[in-house]
């Protein structure tokens, strides 16, 4: 209710007290600042229609199974390959810098901490912002052009609880379990890879790379994913639903939805590894 | 069709002073108009006249700047989400692309308004959707997917949803834009079966003069916005406006 008001009201002063103090000559940067003012109101009230649509019955259980299916199982594929190459990656950095250093014997150790903590869940979030992010703008996008949201308006169906709500829930709940998936194949092709330089039990390397690890450090960080699915899920759903312009307006709503959820996704990330220190630390 | 005079009931749909405008062009510069139950009223016009804005607005797909529209007896402009949904399920909508979910098969299409608004155990459903189905010619090919069948079939299957919870009035849009002159006579045809079988109340957004001639009651030409004229065919090509003499006899 209040955001989109504020956005109204801010958009409205704000280049009108910028052009009254001489400060505003170029048209284009107003126009810029101001739809960028305008987007941020809209998705105020998308995401109140959201919270809504989550809030009241009846739930679309068998859309929501249909599409954890479709992000969680069919991008199962992606994230774990994604994952194993981190793995392989890490270990054989780690390996060489961790030698120069005389700390060869931490290796286990930097592979499981670093997919755990960090990269694990980034590199799920940034492969799920590209597969799922544009599949879910280019979708919702081609159904608002073909006026099949309208249709569903007019079956008098919520397309926020049909579609909307259905598909931020299934990226909620299936980021956390792609990010274990990929932190297995991580760390799991890290002692492989090891294991082929210098030969090494996956016994003793995940004994080494966990013994330290608490709960503190594994379940932040994973179920940190739970917000990136958040945010991709509602930027992709925005972007798809307020597209307009024909097939041109749907590869764009595909576009900005993958740049702009990566993009807030990298933001937030920021953001909650700050918190989650501070909440962890001790 | 009955005059007015002799049909004491009230309009099924009433508009005053409909205005709806976007950015700086005016579509709609006030559009009064009432329908009857039962009537089949053919909106005709050219392209860009706001013909099928005026048709959204009427369920408020699209939010009018101005005006009132009655349902019914309801006015429906300042009607909260869970009311206008009730409205919306009295009202049947077939889209000028036919607007078929791309991810369901036909007869889950038609299924879907019945999922949710209906008690229907799943195989009274079935069965249902099956009638609706066979009553547009569609009885085969309930498993393709819409981008398995024709545009033509597209219309047929949009037009059993849109039938699918019994409305009492239908808005068509564009029915028979982009199909070839026998599926867009099949599709009239249907139409007028819909409208002697059912006697439901039907606005017909066309630019296809020949076929509103077929099914219409009554003809409201749309210009700039504006009515032009409302009356029969006959009123029509007795008019000396030479904007409506122009518009019969260019679509003749």
């Amino acid at each position: 209710m209040w955001a989109p008001l504020t956005a109204v009201v801010v958009a409205s002063a704000f280049p009108m007290g910028l052009r009254g103090l001489g400060l505003w000559r170029d048209s284009a940067l107003a126009a810029t600042v101001i739809s960028a003012i305008e987007w941020f109101g809209e998705l105020g009230i998308f995401c109140s229609k959201l919270v809504r649509a989550v809030m009241t019955r009846p739930f679309e259980a068998r859309e929501l199974f249909r599409q954890m299916d479709a992000m969680g199982a069919q991008s199962l594929p992606l994230v774990s390959l994604a994952g194993a190459a981190t793995g392989v990656v890490l270990s054989l950095q780690t390996r060489d810098s961790l030698t120069r250093f005389g700390g060869k014997s931490l290796l286990p150790a930097v592979v499981v901490f670093s997919l755990i903590k960090e990269t694990g869940p980034i590199i799920t979030g940034l492969v799920l912002s590209g597969r799922v992010g544009a599949g879910i703008g280019a979708e919702l996008g081609s159904m608002k052009v073909t006026e099949q949201i309208d249709a569903m308006e007019a079956s008098a169906v919520d397309p926020h609880k049909f579609l909307v709500a259905t598909r931020v829930l299934a990226c909620i709940l299936t980021l956390p379990l792609l990010t274990l998936a990929a932190d297995f194949c991580g760390i799991f092709m890290g002692w492989v890879t090891s294991t082929l330089t210098e030969p090494i039990s996956l016994h003793l390397f995940l004994h080494n790379g966990f013994k330290n690890v608490a709960f503190g450090d594994f379940l932040p960080p994973t179920f940190k994913t739970a917000v990136f699915g958040l945010i991709i899920g509602v930027i992709a759903c925005f972007q798809g639903m307020r597209t307009r312009g024909g097939t041109e307006g749907v590869g764009r709503a595909a576009t900005s939805s993958v740049v702009l959820s990566s993009l807030f996704l990298i933001l937030a990330d920021v953001v909650l590894v700050r918190l989650i220190l501070v909440v962890f630390s001790s | 069709m009955k005059s007015r005079k002799e049909e004491p009931a009230e309009p099924a749909v009433v508009i005053k002073g409909l205005r709806k405008r976007f950015g700086r062009q005016v579509v709609l510069g006030g559009i009064d108009l009432a329908v009857m139950p039962g009537e089949t009223m053919a909106v005709l016009g050219r392209s860009g006249t706001g013909k099928s804005v005026l048709l959204k607005l009427l369920i408020r797909l699209q939010e009018p700047d101005s005006g009132s529209i009655l349902i019914q007896g309801q006015e429906i402009c300042s009607l909260g989400f869970r009311e206008l949904n009730e409205v919306r399920k009295k009202i049947g909508f077939l889209f000028q692309q036919a607007a078929l979910y791309d991810s369901l098969t036909v007869e889950d299409n038609v299924a879907f308004p019945l999922v949710r608004h209906s008690q229907l155990s799943d195989e009274e459903r079935r069965r249902r959707v099956r009638e609706l189905l066979s009553s547009v010619g569609m009885d085969k090919d309930l498993k393709k997917l819409p981008s398995e069948i024709s545009g033509g079939m597209q219309k047929r299957v949009g037009l059993a949803r849109a039938l699918a919870l019994n409305p009492e009035i239908l808005l068509f849009d564009e029915p028979t834009a982009g199909l070839d002159p026998i599926t867009a006579s099949e599709i009239d045809s249907l139409i007028s079966k819909l409208k002697a079988e059912r006697k439901i109340t039907s606005i017909v957004v066309t630019h296809d003069i020949h076929g509103a001639r077929s099914f219409a009651d009554r003809v409201v030409v749309l210009n700039d916005g504006r009515i032009l004229t409302t009356g029969t065919f006959a009123e029509l090509q007795k008019s000396s406006d030479p904007l409506i003499t122009r518009f019969l006899s260019e679509a003749a």
